[in-house]
């Protein structure tokens, strides 16, 4: 039996259901209808590029970026820490990091409300330390908030995994030759450690990018990042023409941004973690 | 001493900070006072009233079955592919290795409203069966990937060895091959599975005609209020997936220390 043949129906299957969809994005971007016929125009895109809508793009990427560096700033000592000696059943708390992502991340998400609200929990306890309140809700800080609280996993993950591997040899022969503890690190083990800070930084990025859901729960009633934006021209307007190019331009744009990234990790090895 | 300290108080906040909107949900939905933020002592009425309530239980029916199907449908495909997939050489693998990252790299949100313009497009009425299709396409990176690395560790020879027996390619298979592989398709059913059980945005925009699933019915709660019911019906869902790994995780160790 030639195995190749068995993935007649997966490469189909892949062709009906992710390539062909993508083919009719591109459709949709590249065409218009004028009068009833279908013809290429390059309206949709010219659109995207218009100031209304780069602001939004922008917002979107500096929302982006400040949510991807706090994850960075937040989980990478947190990955460090996990991968110290000085916990017997590391493995357990490995697994706590990844575990409230099997509670539905929009309820969760949601729950920030409660915690973040004028006489949430979080004011609540502040008020009892006679802390000044915090009020956040509905700006771009609780979005970024729902930000880090969603994707730090995909931070700490990936940068714990490639921290666990590193010989631990070389930190000891680092200390050995009289490195004081900041300089093995920033000459050790981090370098070591920069293809997983690299797929966090992808792993957090993209998402971060191309959420609806957060900057609708938490940024409060009219808040247009890219994502609310494409949303809006399928569901709302049904302009599909300009959804789709804005689609195709974030895609491009996290391909291009991806693929650099995954360059310079430079191992070729397109693993996730 | 102080580094020991101060790293776990910090590993304790990151903690903190993941689970804090997790306890609030689920401190809530004993809550008897119905808004959310007044705590109005201390009741079961929602986990009762849960089972009454029409629109959650169809959602919840909706979400698993489409989470069993979908799982179960991209088991098999995924791990048919995975076995093609090894059997390939040069750019043809190169080239299917690349196109098992596609559903994994592109957004769900362009992924979800691609799909919605190929339903329209060949007119598959957009319902429980578009979602259905569209979760078994996101589901099946992760069964290909689990089961590969489980075929990279078992020996070719072993396969040609029962065909050596006089066994068909199909025995050789069903006796040899799939149990060795055997944990890595449970680990993608299951990782299918919870994948399928938490989708939201691929969902949204496949779904039509008053099928919605668990996500969807939260997402359209959350603009008016969430009702108390959601929490109770969320904290029983947690509860049931972390029940389900601790079974796997302990079929797992059992079958290690046996070994």
């Amino acid at each position: 039996m030639r195995k190749k043949l068995l993935n007649g129906p997966y490469l189909a299957w892949m062709l009906v259901f992710a390539i062909l969809p993508l083919f009719i994005v591109v459709w949709y971007a590249l065409t218009a209808e004028i009068g009833g016929e279908r013809s290429f125009s390059a309206g949709h895109l010219a659109r995207v590029f218009e100031p209304i809508y780069l602001r939004v793009l922008w917002r979107s990427l500096k929302l982006a970026a400040v949510s991807t560096l706090l994850c960075f700033f937040l989980g990478y000592p947190a990955a460090l820490i996990l991968t110290s000696r000085q916990f017997r059943r590391r493995s357990i708390l490995v697994v706590l990091i990844v575990l409230p992502m099997w509670m539905n991340f929009l309820a969760r998400t949601y729950a920030w409300l409660t915690l973040l609200e004028k006489n949430g929990v979080v004011n609540s306890v502040l008020s009892f330390l006679h802390l000044p309140a915090f009020n956040i809700l509905y700006t771009d800080a609780a979005v970024i908030l729902g930000m880090v609280y969603n994707f730090l996993p995909f931070m700490i993950l990936p940068i714990y995994s490639v921290l666990y591997k590193i010989d631990h040899s070389l930190i000891e022969a680092a200390e050995d030759l009289g490195a004081t503890p900041l300089v093995t690190f920033r000459r050790v083990i981090f370098p070591q450690s920069l293809a997983g800070a690299l797929s966090g930084v992808v792993m957090v990025f993209m998402p971060a990018m191309t959420t609806f859901v957060i900057p609708r729960l938490l940024g409060g009633g009219q808040y247009t990042l890219i994502g609310n934006l494409i949303e809006q021209q399928f569901l709302t307007t049904y302009d599909w023409g300009f959804g789709s190019a804005l689609s195709l331009f974030l895609m491009a744009l996290l391909l291009v941004t991806g693929a650099l990234l995954m360059r310079s990790r430079g191992d070729g090895e397109g693993g996730l973690w | 001493m102080v580094r020991r300290v101060s790293s776990r108080v910090y590993l304790a906040l990151v903690f903190l900070f993941l689970y804090a909107p997790i306890a609030v949900l689920m401190i809530f939905s004993f809550n008897s006072a119905r808004s959310r933020g007044v705590w109005g002592g201390f009741t079961l009425d929602w986990y009762a009233q849960l089972f009454h309530d029409r629109q959650i239980m169809s959602s919840l029916y909706y979400t698993i079955a489409c989470a069993v199907l979908a799982s179960v449908f991209a088991t098999v495909l995924g791990t048919v592919a995975a076995i093609g997939l090894s059997g390939m050489r040069g750019l043809p693998r190169a080239l299917t290795a690349q196109l098992v990252y596609l559903p994994m790299i592109n957004p769900d949100i362009v992924m979800g409203l691609s799909l919605m313009l190929l339903f329209i497009s060949i007119k598959i009425p957009l319902g429980f069966l578009s979602m259905l299709l569209a979760h078994i396409t996101f589901c099946l990176p992760f069964v290909i990937l689990s089961v590969l690395p489980k075929l990279k560790q078992t020996q070719a020879e072993l396969y040609d060895a029962a065909l050596d027996l006089g066994a068909t390619p199909l025995m050789a298979y069903a006796k040899v091959i799939i149990p060795q592989i055997r944990p890595g398709i449970l680990t993608g059913f299951l990782l299918a599975f919870t994948m399928s059980i938490d989708d939201f945005v691929v969902s949204f925009f496949t779904t039509g005609n008053g099928v919605t699933n668990v996500a969807i019915t939260i997402y359209a709660m959350a603009r008016r209020g969430m009702n108390p019911k959601i929490n109770a019906l969320l904290t029983i869902m947690f509860a049931g997936v972390i029940l389900l790994l601790f079974i796997a995780n302990r079929r797992t160790a059992d079958a290690k220390t046996r070994r």
